[in-house]
């Protein structure tokens, strides 16, 4: 049995298909990423998941309890982090994690080895109110909110969005350590380069998935030469290898644009033609997720 | 007119005993994309605020599009665009509607008002949707309008915080090449991202740690200086010094 398997799920919100025709599995222990930007249905997914919703049509197991049927198993074998901060902001620390540990009929003690990682971090502060506690600091007590009843599985919608880099990073540590502990862990992010922190993951955009693989495998299927080119004048560059034969696409990717070459394209010759662009530059570049994304997009 | 858009020296701004922003000092020239980073609570926002002449410094001196930091808020608030994830345009209202509303806020004259309306719908190749409604337009769309509206009164530098959150690859790509394209006819960009990608889109980047300015160069120059692959190694080795949480 897998920790989460979906059949052929929708969601719609009247006209609009927030989640069209979805089919996953995740399995036991997994770290599975879902990565697409807003209106990709990423929190609907996870609404449908924790049983806050109803699906529009097909199904969906979370540790082998179907999403419909049996809401009440499920919500107590999944512990759930929503992106916006839940938590009780006129609560202490403590009194947060206490709350949330009586609701699932638990003691904080039971879990302390479960939370400590992340919660001793915070526990200096156990006193103050959670409202006045740092984003950084925030995400992990929800964290330890979320884990306090020791939860099969783990479904985590944005955890990173507007967290600085270091503290996203720090996070992404926890995260691989919950996995020890043989906890699944479906989480959602719309930063691309957190896709290779999961072990599989699911890109996604307006109600669909472009693709499941683990981050190595969906970048190998990047089939295209790839090549970064600058030049001084970094927007009319643009415009030129777009024009230029050979060419199937050329967008802005930091300090060198990505330009994908279709397979006649002989670079010698490129180069020879850009003699005139000031300050030309052309090295070959390694595919990302995100030029693989932006492939997928543009399908 | 000066090629130096944003000067400031030893701008600081102090919060009673705390010093949220610690002695800034940069130039910020004329058709730059000036990336400005910073972990949460080094004190990015402060600086932009007093940037945007929203709040003025306790001490220091500086311009910002000709007017100075610590006199002139009301008028550098009239002199630069501003755009952000967060506010943007009013769904509400038609994208005519929108350019009128943000063109009064800046006071241009109607007639003004009218030659720039007409000018950006044409440039944005937008005359067709000038009756529609801002809420139905795909967001790739909206990025652009909203940007175009942010330099309606014709600013010489225009601040964007995050612009890009949330937003697809392609999307993200177009906002860029319209920042380019912005850039190229001379409007100056202070950009602030939490995407250390898209650091690298900038021609200069500077890293605030506790309040100081820790860093500032090339991207290309920073990960040299600091032997790094990426700006998101750059940046987290300068920020995991941080003394200060947020």
């Amino acid at each position: 049995m897998n920790a989460i398997e979906i059949h052929n799920l929708s969601k719609s919100y009247g006209k609009h298909k927030a989640l069209d025709d979805i089919s996953f599995d995740v399995r036991q222990g997994e770290l599975f990423g879902l990565i697409g930007p807003d209106g990709a249905g990423k929190t609907t997914l996870f609404r449908l998941l924790t049983t806050l919703l109803r699906p529009s049509a097909g199904s969906a197991t979370v540790d082998g309890h179907d999403i419909v049927k049996e809401y009440r198993a499920i919500r107590s074998c999944v512990g759930y982090m929503p992106g916006r901060f839940s938590l009780y902001g006129d609560l202490s620390v403590e009194e947060n994690l206490n709350f949330f540990a009586a609701m699932f009929g638990v003691t904080v003690a039971e879990s302390y080895d479960l939370i400590a990682p992340i919660y001793s971090q915070i526990e200096p502060f156990r006193k103050r109110r959670a409202g006045k506690l740092s984003g950084g600091m925030k995400q992990k007590l929800a964290l330890s909110c979320a884990l306090i009843h020791r939860p099969k599985v783990l479904l985590l919608d944005e955890p990173t969005t507007g967290v600085d880099a270091v503290s996203r990073s720090e996070f992404w540590d926890m995260l691989a350590g919950l996995k020890e502990h043989g906890i699944t862990i479906l989480v959602s992010t719309p930063y691309m380069d957190e896709a290779s922190r999961c072990e599989r993951i699911a890109l996604c955009n307006e109600g669909r998935i472009l693709g499941i693989d683990t981050p190595t495998n969906i970048v190998k299927a990047f089939d295209k030469r790839l090549y970064g080119v600058s030049a001084r004048n970094m927007y009319s560059l643009l415009d030129r290898m777009r024009h230029t034969k050979g060419v199937v696409d050329c967008y802005p990717f930091g300090e060198r644009h990505h330009m994908v070459v279709d397979e006649e394209c002989d670079i010698e010759h490129l180069k020879m033609e850009c003699t005139d662009i000031e300050s030309f530059n052309i090295v070959s570049a390694e595919p990302t997720i995100e030029d693989m994304f932006i492939k997928l997009m543009k399908r | 007119m000066s090629d130096v858009v944003i000067s400031v020296r030893e701008l600081t701004k102090r919060f009673g005993d705390f010093t949220a922003v610690d002695r800034i000092s940069f130039d910020v020239h004329r058709g730059e994309i000036f990336g400005f980073l910073g972990a949460n609570g080094a004190g990015k926002t402060t600086a932009m605020r007093m940037l945007c002449g929203l709040s003025y410094p306790t001490s220091g001196s500086g311009t910002v599009a000709g007017f100075d930091v610590m006199r002139e808020g009301e008028k550098i608030k009239r002199h630069i665009g501003y755009m952000s994830q967060r506010f943007s345009l009013y769904n509400d209202l038609t994208v005519w509607e929108n350019m009128h509303l943000f063109a009064g806020i800046y006071g241009l004259t109607k007639r003004e008002t009218e030659v720039r309306a007409v000018e950006l719908l044409t440039r944005l190749n937008f005359s067709q949707e000038r009756n529609t409604l801002v809420g139905s337009l795909p967001l790739g769309w909206k990025q652009k309008l909203s940007f175009a509206i942010a330099t309606i009164h014709r600013p010489e530098v225009v601040f964007l915080d995050e612009p890009t959150g949330g937003v697809d690859p392609v999307t993200r790509r177009q906002f860029w090449e319209m920042i380019y394209e912005a850039t190229e006819g001379g409007t100056t960009i202070f950009v602030t991202t939490h995407y250390m990608d898209e650091a690298e889109y900038c021609s200069r980047v500077s890293i605030m740690v506790d309040g100081e300015v820790r860093a500032l160069d090339t991207p290309a120059h920073l990960k040299q200086q600091f032997g790094a692959e990426s700006m998101d190694e750059v940046f987290r080795t300068l920020a995991r010094g941080a003394q200060r949480g947020e």
